[in-house]
């Protein structure tokens, strides 16, 4: 892990958890963040930054704080495959359990093989909307709890191995914007959490190898979708699939899955450990022809 | 931001189609909760005494809850602990019958925020993990409670 990257996120949590204990008898002081949502309700942050599970975002608004208030949280993640290593960290606002604000920075990079010492970085800003439903509280209907949300994501180019910008891989933009909706619902009955995400893109690899390509160039909507068990109020088992388009000839680009545990100690802190199936990543170039899979931690931190 | 509307509309049309709507008269009639293994949710929660148990722990943990504790200040916690017995035991599938207020009447003037719920709940489960309810049957019971929200919060 990086180190100075641990010690922001450690200091930032510390200063999250200390300054900002909420005072539930006074009712004026609707200032401070009520930490009144139910534990695990926020979601974990994903790697794009916005919330749900890891690698999809969930109708879940992040944070602690319900209808009255606001939460926030960092979050570092670590995931590790045969060829390359993403380490993606950033931050996300709840505010009235309405509206979400997440950033999230990614550094992608290839440590074996023919691509070692390739890097990529890309910046993402993110926006979700609840539009309906409640995932906690409408148990007595099928109804779900329904968001929008936007990724913008900007790509900063290739760096190490080679210098330019990430068109030079064959992608088109080195920018773009995801557009999804999601539905979450969480069924207490049956100890279940279930979520189905449309996501309109044309990212490469989320972005990281830009956005669209020679094979084809213009918006698809995939298919994401996740069902956890709620093992109890601290422990979530999950299972997360998330299609992706094939935008770029050189990249043999397929789908994302991963099967997870998540930790909820207190509202203040998760930690979330997976295996991750990244699929094909750059296969031709890499020589490894296998699935890019391996080890996935996250850490988030907050209220 | 076409596509966008394009997709949202879609998607809600697919959740309209699928969404029934049905309530729970937990208040009015018996509701036979069935735990996994044919037995009831009641059965796994210990019986009367086990609900029993779980509501006087539960009462307990709300006195010390400094988020909510000011709500039993004025409330005659016996009457209170009685009535909670009863709808517990009649929402696990046990034999009783609710006969309190319906929840909409008995909280109507306190001005209750999702934050007192919620705090409600939470202190529950303290109580029922203390007690060792298996976490599917704590589930069950939450999952009759929780559409109480919209009668129970006003604000």
């Amino acid at each position: 892990m990086k180190s100075h990257h641990i010690q922001t996120v450690a200091l930032v949590a510390t200063l999250a958890g200390m300054s900002l204990t909420p005072v539930w008898a006074d009712e004026s002081s609707h200032a401070m963040p009520d930490m009144g949502k139910l534990l695990a309700t926020g979601g974990v942050s994903s790697v794009e930054g916005a919330a749900g599970g890891g690698i999809t975002p969930w109708a879940l608004i992040s944070g602690y704080g319900t209808r009255d208030s606001y939460g926030a949280n960092v979050h570092y993640t670590e995931l590790g495959t045969q060829d390359f290593q993403l380490d993606t960290y950033g931050a996300a606002l709840g505010i009235m359990d309405r509206v979400e604000l997440s950033i999230a920075k990614q550094d992608f990079k290839s440590d074996r093989g023919p691509l070692n010492g390739l890097k990529i970085r890309q910046d993402i800003v993110g926006i979700k909307v609840k539009l309906a439903g409640d995932a906690v509280y409408d148990q007595d209907s099928w109804m779900p709890q329904i968001a929008i949300g936007a990724e913008h994501k900007k790509n900063d180019g290739l760096t190490g191995l080679i210098n330019g910008p990430v068109t030079a891989l064959g992608a088109k933009n080195t920018s773009g914007t995801d557009y999804y909706v999601s539905a979450t619902k969480i069924f207490l009955d049956q100890s279940v959490l279930a979520n189905v995400t449309i996501r309109d893109t044309e990212a490469n690899q989320m972005g990281l190898l830009g956005f669209g390509g020679d094979l084809h160039n213009s918006y698809r909507a995939e298919f994401e979708g996740s069902l956890a068990y709620l093992i109890n109020k601290n422990w979530v088992l999950g299972t997360e699939y998330r299609a992706k388009p094939h935008n770029l000839a050189a990249d043999r680009e397929g789908a994302y899955y991963d099967a997870f545990v998540a930790w909820f100690p207190t509202k203040h802190y998760s930690v979330t450990l997976a295996y991750a199936n990244l699929g094909s990543i750059a296969a031709p170039e890499t020589g490894n022809n296998g699935k890019q899979s391996g080890a996935y931690l996250s850490l988030q931190a907050g209220f | 931001m076409n596509r966008l509307i394009q997709l949202v509309l879609a998607t809600s049309l697919a959740v309209c189609t699928a969404t029934v709507s049905y309530s729970v008269l937990a208040q009015t009639a018996p509701t036979m909760m069935t735990a996994d293994s044919g037995d009831t949710v009641f059965d796994h929660f210990g019986g009367k005494a086990g609900v029993g148990k779980v509501i006087d722990d539960f009462l307990v943990i709300w006195q010390a809850d400094p988020r909510i504790s000011g709500r039993l200040a004025d409330a005659d916690v016996d009457r209170l602990g009685a009535l909670l017995k009863e709808q517990v035991t009649q929402l696990t599938g046990g034999p009783a019958m609710y006969s309190g207020k319906d929840m909409q009447t008995a909280h109507a003037q306190m001005g209750l925020h999702n934050v007192d719920f919620n705090a409600l709940a939470e202190d529950l489960q303290l109580s029922m993990e203390k007690n060792g309810i298996p976490s599917r049957d704590q589930n069950k019971l939450l999952a009759k409670l929780a559409p109480m929200q919209k009668q129970i919060v006003t604000k």
